[in-house]
C-alpha cells in the first residue's frame, strides 16, 4: 500500500482559558494520500481550524498546546521536530491559506515583493531569479498582467485577486500539502468558483494534497475525495465523498445535509439541530452529540461510542451497533401559507421606483465634489404584504444600500419610496418617526447589531418606548415574555446581556426587537450569512412562521441563492446598483435569462455531486461603481457580449408576466 | 471647650468629596452590572496591578486625611466670651503629624542629624563664644552625647519597631484571612494555603505582601521621624518628611480634579462632534485645534496672573493664607482641565464616528429612537472604557505637570506645600556647597512612587479594557 503523505494519529490539542482547559482537538486521526483532497467539515467551534494549526504546529502559544498524538509527514513525526526544523518545513512542504485575504497580506509591501521574499527564503533563489519565478507564479494563479501587478500594493487589487496572491505565496515553496482554511468564505460565489477552479487545476498539475476546511457542504461535494465531519473536537464520520453524500450515516451528518435550504424543501420546515455544541472544557462520558440527537437513547448518555470502521472510512456512533434504533428523518411539512402564484395586482405595501443613492466623492481643501459613487442607480421594485422579495447580488452591488435607503437611514438622491402610497422621503421628521413602526430592519451580524451594554429586555423594549406604542399588560411585561417565547428564547433572557447568547440566539433577539413594534415590512439584510447551517435553518424557519402568522412582508437581501430558492417569492438580481433581472423565483432561478443571473446560478456549488452542472465562468471582478463601464455594466464580463452592449444600457424587456430583464439578447424578440 | 472646633470646607475639599461620592457611586453601580465588572475582575487577578493599587490607596488615604480641614477654638479665659477660632486652618493629617509639623528647627539639617547643617556662633555657659555646629532643638534631642550614641540609638529603634510593624501586620492579615475564609466558606488554613500559592481570584498574596512592606516602613520610620528629622529640614527648619507628605494632597488634587473639569468638555464635545458630524463637527474641531495651537504654559501663566491680580484686589474675601492658596490650586486645576480635554475629545470623536455606523445604532434609528437617547444609551456606555483609560493615563502626567509648572513659577501658590515647590526651592539648595540634596530627593521619591504605581495600575486598566487584548 502506498504510504499516505500525511497521517494524523490521535491528535490532541488543548487550550488553557479562564474557563479551564478546553480540549479543542480531542483525538483526531486521519490520513491524506498524495494528490487527494481531504475535507474537514463541521459547524464553527468544532476544532477544524485548530486541527489545521496543529498540523502546522502554529497553535497559539502559550495558551494552546499539542498534548498527545502524532503528525506524520512522509513517516516523519512533526511533533518531535524542533521549531527550527519546522520553520523550514512550513511553506516548503506544508503551506496554508487563510480565510481572510484582506488581512493576510502586508499592506505596505508590493504583492510581488511579498511573493519574492518567500521564494528567496524557501528556494534560496537570488533576487533576480526570485522575481522571475514570482511573476511566473502570479501568472500560474491566473492574475492578468503579472508584470504590472508585481509592483502593486494589496489595496489596489480586489479580494479575489488577493486570495490568488495568497495562493501564489503558499505555492512558492512547492509544498506537498496545502491546507486551505475556508479559502473562499469571504468571497462572492462567482469569485469562489474561480478560486476553486484554480485550486483544482493546481492540484492536478502539481500533485499536491489539499486539506480543505470548510463549513460549506457544496464546496465539499465539488472538491473533496474524502470527507470527515468534525463535531466537538472529534471526527464523527469519515467517508468517501460519493458514499457520504449518497448515504450519510451519522445523525449529525444527516442533519447537516438536511438543514441546507433549497428548492426541494420549499414549503417545508427546514430540519434543525436543536441546542448547541457542548462546551469542551470537561471530560465526556457520553456521546458528544447525544443532547442534540433525535435517535439518542439511554446508551448514548452512558457510554462514549467507539470508532467503527466502514468500508470507506468510519463512524463514531452507537447506532452502528444497534441499527434498528435508527430513526428516519421525516420532513415536517410547513403550513400551507405558501400561496404561490402571481403577485396580486392590488396596491403594493412598498413600491420603489427609480431609487438612486449616490455618494459624492469630495477632494481637496474645499471639499469639491469630483465624482459620484452610484451605489444604487435606479432601482424599482414592489413588495406586497405577506410576500418575500429577495434582492440578490455580489458584494458591492448596492443591496444593503438599497435596504438602508428604504429605512431612511441613508438619504436617497432620487426616485421615490412609496410605503402604503406615502412617499417616505417627503415625510417630516416627526411623521417619519411615527411611520417607522411599520418597517424595520434585521442586520447581518448578530454581534454588532446588539448593544453590548444593554439588557436584552431593554433592547427589545427600546422601540416600543421610542415610538410610544401602547401595549396591553405593559406593566408586568407579559407581552415581553410572550414575544421571547415566540422567537424561541427563555423568559429570563430579558435580564441578561447579549454576550451570553450564541449567534443564532442573538439573531432571535434582533427579530424580537423588530417584532415588538409590529411592523408590516421587515428588511432582512443577510440575516443568516453569519450563522452556521443548522442555526440558519432555525432562523429561516422562524421567519417563515412569523410571516404566516402576521402576514409580514420581507425584503430579503442575500447572496445565497439556495436561501432564495427556499424562502422567497420574487427575486431581483442586482448588478452594480441596478436590477438586471426581476421576476418570480420559479421563473428567475428556473429559467434565468440574463447572462449574469445564469453565471451566478451556475457558480453556486451543488451538494448533489452526481449532478454535473454546466459552469458558466465569468472572468474578472465587479467593476467600481465610481466609474461603471460604458453601455451595459456587465459587458466586460459577459460571455455573450454583442457590439451594442458596449454602446448603451439595455432597456427593461418583459419576458412574460412573471419575469423581466435588462439585456440586449431579449430586446429583439 | 478644649476640643471645640469649626469645620472648614475649602473649595478643593468640596470637589474632592464630590469626586469621592462619584467614585463610590460608580463602584456600587459597576458591582451590580456583570459586564462592567468583568474587566475589573481581570485587573484583580494581576499581582503587580494590585500592589500598585495598595500603594495608591495608601497615598489616597493620606490625601483624604489632609482634606478634612478645621479651625481649632482658641482657649478662652472667660466663659461668657464668644469662642474665637484659630485663624490657622488645620487638617486631620496635621494633627496626626503634630510632632513633625511643630518640631521646627532654625534652618537646614541633614537627614537623621542631631546637629545643624551649618556652623553658628555658640555662646557657652561661661560666656565664651566659638563657631560650631549647634545641637538641634528636636532632632536627636534626647541624646546625651550624639556623636557616640546616635548610630546605636537609630539601630535600636529600627530593631524594636521592625518587630512591632510586622506584628501589627500579621494580626491584621490574620483577621483578613479569617474574613476571607468565612466568605469563601473554606477552612482558614486552606484559605491561607491558597493565598500563599497565589491560587486566589484576587491577587491577595501580592496585596498582603505590599501591605507588609508598607507596615514595616511606617512602623520603622514613624518612631524615627518623631525623634529625628528623617528627611532633614529645609531652609526655615521645617521637616522635609512633613512637607513631602503634605505634597501628596496637592499632587492628587491636581491629578484628579483636573480630570473632573476635563470630562464634561471631552465627553460632550467629542461625542457631539462624532455623532452629528457636519457643521457641529467643524465647529468643535475648529475650537480644539485652535486651543491646542496656543502654547499651554503661556495660557496657564496668563490665567494664573489674572487670578493673582484679582486676589490682590479682593484680599478681604480670602480669610486665610490656606484659602488663598486653595483658590489658586483650584484655578490651576480648572485651567489645566480647560486645556487638557482636547486629547480625550479627539479620541471620543473618532470612536463615536465608528460607533454611529454600528448596526445597533442603525437599528435604534430605524426604531425611531431620538439622538439624545442614542447618545446616552448606545454611544456613551460604549466609550466609557476609553474615558477611563484616558483618565488613568492622564493622572500621572498631571502630577508631573504640577511639578513642572511650579518649577516655572506659574504653578500652585508659593505658600502651598507641593512637590513642585519643593523641587523649585531645591534649585538654590543644589547650588550650595556642600549640597543640600534631601528636599529634592524626598519630593522625587514620593512623586516617583506615586507616578510609578499610577502608571502600573493604568497599564493594567488599559489592558483589561482593550477589547483586542481581551481573553489573553
Amino acid at each position: 500500500m502506498v504510504q499516505n503523505l500525511l497521517q494524523v494519529k490521535n491528535l490532541k490539542t488543548r487550550f488553557s482559558t479562564d474557563d479551564g482547559i478546553v480540549n479543542a482537538v480531542d483525538g483526531v486521526s486521519f490520513d491524506i494520500p498524495r494528490g487527494k483532497t481531504f475535507a474537514l467539515v463541521g459547524e464553527s467551534g468544532c476544532g477544524k481550524s485548530m486541527t489545521a494549526l496543529s498540523i502546522m504546529k502554529l497553535v497559539p502559544k502559550p495558551a494552546g498546546k499539542i498534548v498527545d498524538g502524532q503528525i506524520l509527514l512522509d513517516g516523519e513525526d512533526l511533533c518531535q521536530m524542533p521549531e527550527v526544523a519546522m520553520r523550514i518545513l512550513r511553506g516548503n512542504r506544508i503551506s496554508m491559506i487563510f480565510q481572510e485575504p484582506m488581512t493576510s497580506l502586508n499592506p505596505v509591501m508590493t504583492i510581488g515583493d511579498q511573493i519574492r521574499e518567500t521564494l528567496e527564503y524557501h528556494l534560496r533563489l537570488n533576487k533576480k531569479a526570485a522575481k522571475v519565478s514570482a511573476i511566473e507564479l502570479l501568472e500560474l494563479v491566473g492574475i492578468p498582467d503579472p508584470e504590472q501587478r508585481y509592483s502593486e500594493y494589496p489595496h489596489q487589487i480586489s479580494g479575489g485577486m488577493k486570495q490568488r496572491v495568497m495562493i501564489a505565496m503558499a505555492l512558492s515553496g512547492e509544498p506537498d500539502l496545502l491546507i486551505a482554511d475556508e479559502p473562499t468564505t469571504a468571497l462572492d460565489v462567482t469569485i469562489q468558483a474561480q478560486i476553486l477552479d484554480l485550486l483544482r487545476k493546481l492540484q492536478k498539475e502539481r500533485g499536491m494534497a489539499i486539506l480543505l476546511i470548510t463549513h460549506d457542504l457544496g464546496i465539499v461535494a465539488e472538491m473533496a475525495d474524502e470527507v470527515a465531519v468534525m463535531y466537538a473536537g472529534e471526527i464523527v464520520e469519515q467517508r468517501d465523498r460519493a458514499a457520504f453524500f449518497a448515504k450519510p450515516q451519522h445523525p449529525y451528518s444527516q442533519k447537516l445535509l438536511s438543514a441546507l435550504p433549497g428548492k426541494k424543501k420549499r414549503g417545508e420546515t427546514l430540519e434543525v439541530i436543536r441546542g448547541t455544541v457542548p462546551p469542551l472544557n470537561r471530560p465526556f462520558t457520553n456521546c458528544r452529540f447525544a443532547n442534540r440527537c433525535d435517535s439518542a437513547w439511554a446508551l448514548c448518555e452512558q457510554s462514549i461510542p467507539s470508532w467503527t470502521a466502514l468500508e470507506m472510512g468510519g463512524i463514531r456512533c452507537h447506532l452502528q451497533e444497534f441499527p434498528e434504533r435508527r430513526i428516519q428523518l421525516v420532513h415536517t411539512p410547513g403550513g400551507a401559507q405558501n400561496t404561490e402564484g402571481a403577485a396580486s395586482e392590488e396596491r403594493a405595501l412598498l413600491e420603489i421606483s427609480n431609487l438612486k443613492v449616490h455618494f459624492p466623492i469630495q477632494k481637496g481643501f474645499f471639499k469639491r465634489v469630483v465624482g459620484q459613487v452610484k451605489a444604487v442607480d435606479g432601482v424599482s421594485l414592489k413588495v406586497d404584504s405577506g410576500r418575500t422579495v429577495a434582492l440578490v447580488g455580489e458584494s458591492g452591488c448596492g443591496k444593503t444600500t438599497t435596504g438602508k435607503a428604504i429605512l431612511q437611514l441613508i438619504p436617497q438622491s432620487g426616485g421615490e419610496i412609496l410605503f402604503e402610497d406615502e412617499d417616505l422621503s417627503r415625510l417630516s421628521n416627526k411623521a417619519l418617526r411615527l411611520r417607522r413602526r411599520d418597517f424595520q430592519i434585521i442586520f447581518q451580524d448578530p454581534y454588532s447589531s446588539l448593544n453590548p451594554r444593554m439588557l436584552v429586555g431593554d433592547i427589545i423594549k427600546e422601540g416600543v418606548k421610542a415610538l410610544k406604542i401602547e401595549i396591553e399588560n405593559d406593566t408586568d411585561d407579559v407581552w415581553l415574555d410572550e414575544l421571547l417565547a415566540q422567537v424561541g428564547l427563555p423568559a429570563d433572557a430579558k435580564h441578561r446581556y447579549p454576550h451570553e447568547f450564541s449567534g443564532g440566539q442573538r439573531q432571535r433577539i434582533c427579530i424580537a426587537r423588530v417584532l415588538a413594534v409590529r411592523p408590516k415590512l421587515i428588511v432582512c439584510d443577510e440575516p443568516t450569512s453569519a450563522l452556521d447551517v443548522s442555526v440558519q435553518a432555525q432562523v429561516l424557519n422562524l421567519l417563515k412562521e412569523l410571516q404566516s402568522t402576521y402576514g409580514l412582508a420581507y425584503l430579503f437581501i442575500t447572496h445565497d441563492l439556495s436561501v432564495v430558492d427556499y424562502f422567497a417569492h420574487e427575486v431581483a438580481v442586482m448588478y452594480l446598483g441596478r436590477i438586471v433581472e426581476y421576476g418570480t423565483v420559479e421563473a428567475v432561478l428556473g429559467e434565468p435569462k440574463h447572462p449574469y443571473t445564469r453565471a451566478l446560478l451556475s457558480a453556486v456549488p451543488e451538494v448533489d455531486p452526481e449532478k454535473k452542472r454546466l459552469i458558466i465562468r465569468i472572468e474578472g471582478d465587479l467593476p467600481s461603481p465610481i466609474n461603471p463601464p460604458q453601455g451595459c455594466f456587465f459587458h466586460p464580463r459577459c460571455p455573450q457580449v454583442m457590439p451594442i452592449c458596449r454602446e448603451e444600457y439595455p432597456e427593461t424587456t418583459k419576458i412574460n408576466k412573471n419575469q423581466k430583464t435588462n439585456c440586449f439578447i431579449y430586446t429583439g424578440s | 471647650m478644649l476640643f471645640s472646633f469649626q469645620a472648614v470646607f475649602l473649595w478643593t475639599d468640596r470637589l474632592i468629596y464630590l469626586l469621592l461620592f462619584l467614585v463610590v457611586g460608580l463602584t456600587f453601580y459597576i458591582s451590580r452590572h456583570e459586564h462592567l465588572l468583568a474587566p475589573w475582575r481581570q485587573i484583580r487577578r494581576r499581582p503587580l496591578a494590585m500592589s500598585a493599587l495598595v500603594v495608591l490607596l495608601f497615598y489616597i488615604g493620606i490625601g483624604l486625611l489632609d482634606s478634612v480641614h478645621f479651625r481649632k477654638a482658641l482657649p478662652t479665659t472667660d466663659a461668657a466670651q464668644e469662642i474665637q477660632y484659630d485663624p490657622e486652618v488645620l487638617s486631620l493629617l496635621d494633627v496626626i503629624l503634630g510632632p513633625l509639623k511643630n518640631n521646627v528647627e532654625r534652618s537646614y539639617s541633614a537627614p537623621l542629624a542631631s546637629q545643624a547643617f551649618s556652623k553658628e556662633m555658640i555662646e557657652a555657659a561661661d560666656g565664651s563664644q566659638h563657631r560650631a555646629y549647634p545641637r538641634l532643638k528636636f532632632g536627636g534631642a534626647h541624646l546625651e552625647t550624639p556623636e557616640t550614641e546616635r548610630t546605636s540609638d537609630i539601630f535600636s529603634i529600627v530593631n524594636k519597631r521592625l518587630f512591632s510593624g510586622l506584628l501589627i501586620w500579621s494580626l491584621i492579615s490574620m483577621l483578613f484571612v479569617l474574613i476571607l475564609a468565612q466568605r469563601h466558606r473554606k477552612p482558614a488554613k486552606e484559605m491561607l494555603g491558597n493565598i500563599w500559592r497565589g491560587e486566589t481570584q484576587t491577587a491577595w498574596r501580592s496585596i498582603l505582601f505590599t501591605a507588609a512592606l508598607l507596615f514595616l516602613l511606617v512602623g520603622v520610620l514613624a518612631p524615627l521621624s518623631v525623634k529625628y528629622h528623617l528627611f532633614g529640614t529645609d531652609k526655615v527648619g521645617q521637616d522635609v518628611l512633613y512637607m513631602a507628605l503634605k505634597g501628596i494632597r496637592t499632587g492628587l488634587v491636581i491629578g484628579t480634579l483636573t480630570t473632573l473639569v476635563m470630562l464634561p468638555f471631552g465627553i460632550f464635545l467629542g461625542i457631539a462632534a462624532g455623532y452629528f458630524r457636519g457643521k457641529t463637527d467643524d465647529a468643535i474641531q475648529y475650537l480644539y485645534t485652535t486651543l491646542s495651537s496656543v502654547p499651554g504654559v503661556l495660557l496657564i501663566a496668563s490665567a494664573v496672573l489674572i487670578l493673582q491680580i484679582y486676589m490682590d484686589k479682593n484680599a478681604e474675601s480670602f480669610a486665610s493664607i490656606t484659602e488663598r492658596a486653595d483658590i489658586r490650586l483650584m484655578f490651576l486645576c480648572l485651567i489645566l482641565g480647560l486645556t487638557g480635554w482636547i486629547g480625550l475629545c479627539r479620541l471620543l470623536r473618532g470612536e463615536t464616528l465608528k460607533l454611529r455606523e454600528m448596526e445597533y445604532v442603525q437599528a435604534a434609528r430605524a426604531l425611531g429612537v431620538g439622538p439624545g437617547r442614542i447618545i446616552t444609551h448606545h454611544i456613551l456606555p460604549n466609550v466609557m472604557h476609553i474615558v477611563l483609560i484616558a483618565l488613568v493615563l492622564d493622572f500621572s502626567g498631571l502630577v508631573l505637570a504640577e511639578a513642572v509648572l511650579s518649577y516655572v513659577g506659574v504653578g500652585v501658590d508659593p505658600a502651598m506645600i507641593s512637590w513642585g515647590n519643593m523641587i523649585n526651592s531645591a534649585r538654590l539648595e543644589l547650588a550650595r556647597e556642600p549640597v543640600v540634596w534631601w528636599s529634592l530627593t524626598a519630593a522625587f521619591v514620593f512623586m516617583f512612587v506615586l507616578v510609578l504605581s499610577a502608571n502600573v495600575f493604568s497599564d493594567a486598566v488599559r489592558d483589561a479594557f482593550d477589547p483586542r487584548l481581551r481573553g489573553r
